[in-house]
């Protein structure tokens, strides 16, 4: 049972490190929520499955300066590893992470979807599927059917960095060429659809800032020039300009960047599609310079760099 | 300056200090006759070009944009105009995935002594721009 080695292993690094970073049962049957361990007794609380949708690795710019910190990663998470180590901002003595193999989570906003948002009384999950229980009566959902859109095109089942795994490694089954079919299906568009398809998904946004804080990638945090007065790049007005402008920022500042993690869509609490904004730049940077974000440790991000003579970059004629 | 009505749109140039500026200057020089729908913002590199610049410019009122800066191997601080080259690459394709035309953002490579080259992206560039009219943002004038 990985939830068995997984204990056995924090037990193991706990006495090494001054806090493990886990998954504990949230408010409810359904919600997981981010667990801090520093007690070798609070490790029974520690809880691994599909409900375990956080991106944890996003605490270690912040701990890792002066803390020793052990944190669980999914696959898709230790590219956030990859990344900060890529640019410099973590100290990786100061890190240990232990990797679990993940066969996929669910995205809550979905299962709550398919519920009619009925309050959940007791969630249970067997291979490929979850059973959530409401004062309605019991529903089963296929896990395929209320997972994230990261999942569907997984491609990194098992973590590309860690100290200590717990579980078997998993090797992808999706088709590595389908990653960006929804960006190419999208650009099939016209130009006016596309703007429109913005505007209106946009027009949602209250600049609530969640998808900002929860990117692992925004480093700049309380520096963001979304709020700040000087430089003064964005007013506070409430229209659509300003709107899509922050969503602007967002994405060309992680360009090159972006781990696909998909935190920016778990967190909007409005439902907009944000992490779809910054895959069309992840498809840029693979067809343009070949790089995925987090992939290699030893990587440069193609922003960081150049060449004197690009390949792919062809001069643009009137 | 206000607009001409109907004739002229809001072009805006971010022309680096030590090559397309020179050359915007000696196409003046050389009395060159250039359109004037271009305003001109001089930066000391093509490379302090954040492509944020590009879209603010173009969300809040401009209806094309130039960046034109020294040719790649000429950078006066050697490497700058490469870094733009890539980020500004990536801003190119980025435009029209959120629905603005990509003709609207041009970048371009111009020495100091290319006035007969500055005319020509000058014109080609105000004359692509016009051929798409002025960019439609209704979210402001309901504001």
């Amino acid at each position: 049972m990985t939830i068995e080695r997984l204990k056995e292993i924090v037990h193991k690094v706990l006495p090494d490190v001054d806090v493990v970073i886990g998954y504990r049962q949230g408010f409810d049957a359904l919600h997981a929520t981010p667990f801090f361990i520093t007690k070798p007794e609070e490790v029974d609380e520690l809880i691994w499955g599909p409900l375990c949708v956080h991106n944890l690795a996003a605490y270690l710019p912040s701990l890792t300066k002066n803390k020793k910190i052990a944190v669980i990663v999914k696959g898709c998470d230790s590219r956030t590893v990859n990344q900060y180590l890529q640019e410099n901002l973590i100290n990786r003595e100061n890190t240990v992470i232990i990797g679990i193999p993940c066969s996929g989570v669910i995205s809550v906003k979905k299962v709550l979807k398919g519920l009619g948002d009925q309050p959940i009384e007791a969630v249970s999950g067997d291979g490929d599927k979850i059973t959530v229980t409401t004062s309605q009566g019991d529903k089963a959902l296929s896990l395929s059917e209320v997972s994230p859109d990261k999942c569907r095109t997984c491609q990194y089942p098992t973590p590309l960095i860690y100290d200590h795994l717990a579980g078997d490694p998993i090797s992808p089954d999706k088709p590595a060429e389908s990653v960006y079919d929804d960006v190419r299906e999208f650009e099939k568009l016209s130009l006016g659809e596309r703007w429109h398809y913005w505007e209106t998904e946009l027009s949602r946004c209250i600049r609530c800032y969640a998808c900002r804080n929860a990117c692992p990638m925004c480093i700049c945090q309380d520096k963001c020039i979304a709020e700040s007065r000087d430089p003064h790049w964005m007013t506070q007005r409430l229209n659509g300009t300003e709107k899509l402008m922050y969503h602007m920022i967002h994405a060309l500042h992680l360009a090159g960047r972006c781990v696909e993690c998909e935190e920016c869509t778990r967190v909007c609490p409005v439902e907009i599609p944000v992490a779809k904004i910054k895959k069309k730049i992840n498809m840029e940077m693979a067809e343009l310079f070949g790089y995925k974000a987090g992939v290699g440790v030893e990587d440069t991000p193609p922003m960081f760099t150049f060449k004197v003579d690009e390949e792919k970059i062809e001069e643009h004629e009137l | 300056m206000p607009v001409v009505a109907g004739k002229e749109l809001r072009i805006v140039g971010f022309l680096c200090n030590w090559c397309s500026y020179g050359g915007a200057d000696t196409a003046g020089v050389s009395r060159f006759k250039q359109p004037t729908d271009l305003r001109i913002i001089r930066v000391p590199c093509s490379g302090r070009v954040d492509p944020l610049f590009v879209v603010k410019s173009l969300l809040n009122g401009a209806d094309g944009v130039l960046v034109a800066g020294c040719h790649p191997n000429d950078c006066h601080y050697s490497e700058g105009n490469f870094y733009a080259r890539r980020r500004l690459e990536m801003l190119k394709q980025f435009l029209p995935y959120m629905g603005i035309d990509a003709k609207r953002f041009h970048y371009t490579w111009v020495s100091a002594s290319e006035g007969a080259r500055w005319q020509q992206v000058v014109s080609d560039f105000t004359k692509q721009v016009h051929g798409l009219g002025p960019l439609h943002r209704k979210e402001e004038a309901s504001d």
